[in-house]
């Protein structure tokens, strides 16, 4: 049996602003399979990034979790990751949970020399652990660990480790922040569009090597992006946003093959293919949602084809069948409906 | 066959990037020998990594960067050889969609002032009914309707999709012959890319604009291209050109090989099954390591010595494919 390393229960988080409050997570309950690449897919403004970031408690302001938790199953005892005051979480972040940015390109710091950057950051959480068994890291030993992890993703380790950020390539400075997320060995990696502005060869690489890391030292991985076809190749398992709810989740193979929710096949149905005849492509229309104005009832029925009188006004709740496959919809109101 | 809009002759780009305290100035060649030509009521797709000189291409056909040598031809004739004012005329037939729509558009004029402000400059002397309509005519073709609701709105006000919508309507409004467009779909979601592609292929279909489409997302060059063409480019050499539907069944040249292998299926079943990238390396050569011979010769899993320096066009049918070692390779593949 497979066991889940993080459960958010019926998260929801909110921006509070001086008029209103924006609530870009609306009770979202999702568990992380320990040892598999999970993959959250939807738009710009769907909340997958408010979601990952909630892990390690990095909410940016003014937003906060006004529902819900957030559970961490990685060592013995359970760790409500809200719950955490600074100290702890300063403990907790990166060695525990670590994350690897959206446009990883400019997380990196450009007048420090990428060896400073490890440097500081094993330094920084050795002071964080309790006096007993703090070590003093020479430059020497960092050094080592450095080199280890940046030929571990495929690079140049003296060469890199020398230089600063703008003396390399995209597919580099990626692979750089790949390695650093390695750093402080996490049991968990979130990953928010880790390749979207890479070309095709680029991100291949970039995703052999993460499946790699995955395999090899069993971390566990959340994989957040909107390339639907990217999900097809590495996820194990998928859940796909919409307005800031989880509408669809079970395993890549089930999601693809069943499509129960309107949006899921929508979504898949308007992405092009190489292989595939693309004259049945059709795309959804209609735009994506305003956050401050969201529509009553099920978030998805003015863009859904088959929307239905309830859906205007009910919020669907989920059904989730023996093998784990959730659906938010109407029209799979009961559980028997999609068991096939 | 019908007839050629545009053609690029021995295109030849040299950037000089600036000599700091202790280095030299150097010379960086960023597109070597292109060759082109562009027919009526085409699509066709450029594709390539960043930095192989697809962009650049695409401004030199809209006139924004003159080559460092080499000809341009519209109608037959050359552009640099025009006055100012027959030069301007034809830079009004060949339109420009940029990838980002937010910057494209003055963030301080209404969708209205920057819709007109092409069409006033064109037609000095329009009155204000006939603008009127004009602008309504275009906001119905790139389907924002009521017109009304969008004109008096600023940029930010629209979604990406919406924007890009716009951009297409400034481009049709003076009604050009060909648009290149620079990857128009890469910012905007996904549940939208699909209607803006549907989009230039009606206005590809109903007013036979030529559609240079610039990305590097071959999924989406497939879908927009049938029955067009594409063009490979891979550090500013065109390495492959020929009909979409062939060249992405039966790719020849080694680049193009790695780059569809690359590409990931929307389909879990085919898309698990790993398979290798026919490359040596993934890290992109710099331009300025560039030798006289193959561009791919570095991450090209076939390359030999003769690879380093030579380098030539083969045409097989209506194909072109830059590798000298073409029937080689076919051979050991086979």
């Amino acid at each position: 049996m497979s066991k889940n390393i993080i459960e958010f229960k019926d998260l929801s988080i909110e921006y509070v602003l001086s008029k209103y409050s924006l609530r870009a997570v609306n009770k979202v309950s999702l568990n992380l399979v320990e040892g598999k690449i999970t993959a959250l897919v939807g738009e710009s403004g769907s909340g997958k990034t408010t979601i990952a970031s909630s892990m390690i408690n990095c909410i940016s302001s003014p937003g906060k979790i006004v529902e819900g938790q957030v559970l961490y199953y990685g060592n013995d005892e359970v760790i409500d990751v809200a719950k955490l005051n600074e100290d702890e979480i300063n403990k907790f972040r990166w060695k525990e949970i670590s994350m690897v940015f959206q446009g990883a390109q400019s997380s990196l710091n450009p007048v420090i020399t990428i060896f400073n950057q490890f440097y500081e950051t094993l330094t920084v959480h050795e002071n964080y652990k309790p006096k007993k068994e703090r070590r003093k890291i020479t430059k020497q030993m960092a050094k080592e660990r450095v080199k280890y992890l940046l030929e571990f993703v495929n690079l140049d380790a003296e060469r890199v480790m020398n230089s600063y950020p703008h003396e390399l390539s995209g597919g580099m400075k990626q692979r750089v922040m790949i390695a650093f997320s390695l750093l402080l060995d996490p049991k968990v990696i979130i990953l928010d569009e880790p390749t979207t502005a890479l070309d095709v060869i680029t991100q291949d690489f970039i995703f052999k090597l993460l499946q790699k890391i995955n395999r090899e030292m069993n971390i566990t991985m959340l994989l957040l992006t909107h390339d639907i076809a990217v999900v097809a190749k590495y996820a194990d398992y998928m859940g796909v946003m919409y307005g800031g709810e989880l509408m669809e989740y079970g395993t890549v193979e089930s999601v693809f093959k069943n499509r129960y929710h309107p949006y899921t096949s929508g979504l898949i149905s308007s992405t092009p293919s190489l292989i595939a005849d693309n004259s049945k492509l059709s795309p959804i229309d209609g735009i994506p949602p305003n956050l401050l104005n969201m529509p009553t009832g099920c978030r998805f029925h003015p863009r859904c084809k088959k929307c239905m009188e309830i859906c205007q006004s009910n919020e669907p709740s989920e059904v989730i069948n023996k093998n784990g496959h959730m659906v938010r919809c109407f029209l799979f109101d009961k559980e028997e409906k999609i068991n096939e | 066959m019908s007839k050629e809009i545009i053609k690029l002759k021995n295109i030849q780009m040299v950037f000089n990037k600036k000599g700091k305290m202790f280095h030299e100035e150097k010379k960086i060649h960023v597109l070597k020998d292109v060759n082109l030509d562009i027919y009526e009521g085409e699509i066709i797709a450029i594709v390539g990594e960043s930095g192989c000189g697809k962009t650049t291409v695409g401004k030199i056909i809209t006139g924004l960067l003159k080559p460092t040598s080499g000809e341009i031809l519209f109608e037959d004739q050359n552009i640099y050889k025009f006055d100012i004012r027959n030069f301007n005329k034809t830079r009004e037939l060949v339109q420009f969609v940029q990838q980002d729509s937010y910057a494209a558009l003055n963030p301080v004029r209404t969708i209205y002032q920057s819709l007109s402000a092409p069409i006033l400059h064109h037609y000095k002397k329009i009155s204000r009914e006939e603008l009127d309509e004009k602008i309504n005519n275009l906001m119905n073709i790139v389907g924002l309707t009521p017109a009304e609701q969008f004109l008096s709105k600023y940029p930010h006000m629209l979604s990406g999709g919406q924007r890009q919508r716009i951009l297409m309507a400034r481009a049709i409004s003076l009604e050009p012959k060909l648009i290149v467009a620079d990857e128009p779909v890469s910012m905007i979601d996904v549940s939208m890319r699909l209607s803006i592609l549907n989009l230039m292929s009606e206005l590809n279909k109903k007013f036979k604009i030529s559609f240079i489409y610039i990305t590097h997302d071959l999924a989406t060059a497939k879908y927009i291209a049938k029955n067009g063409r594409i063009c490979v480019m891979y550090l500013g050499e065109i390495v492959e050109l020929g009909n979409i539907d062939d060249v992405l069944k039966n790719p020849k040249h080694p680049y193009t090989k790695a780059l569809i292998a690359a590409v990931p299926i929307p389909d879990p079943k085919i898309a698990k099954k790993a398979i290798d990238i026919p490359i040596k390396s993934m890290d992109i050569t710099g331009l300025e390591h560039r030798g006289d011979g193959c561009p791919f010769y570095l991450r090209c899993p076939h390359a030999k010595d003769i690879c380093k320096e030579k380098n030539e066009d083969i045409i097989i049918g209506n194909r072109l494919v830059k590798c000298c070692r073409l029937e080689e390779i076919d051979r050991e593949g086979s």
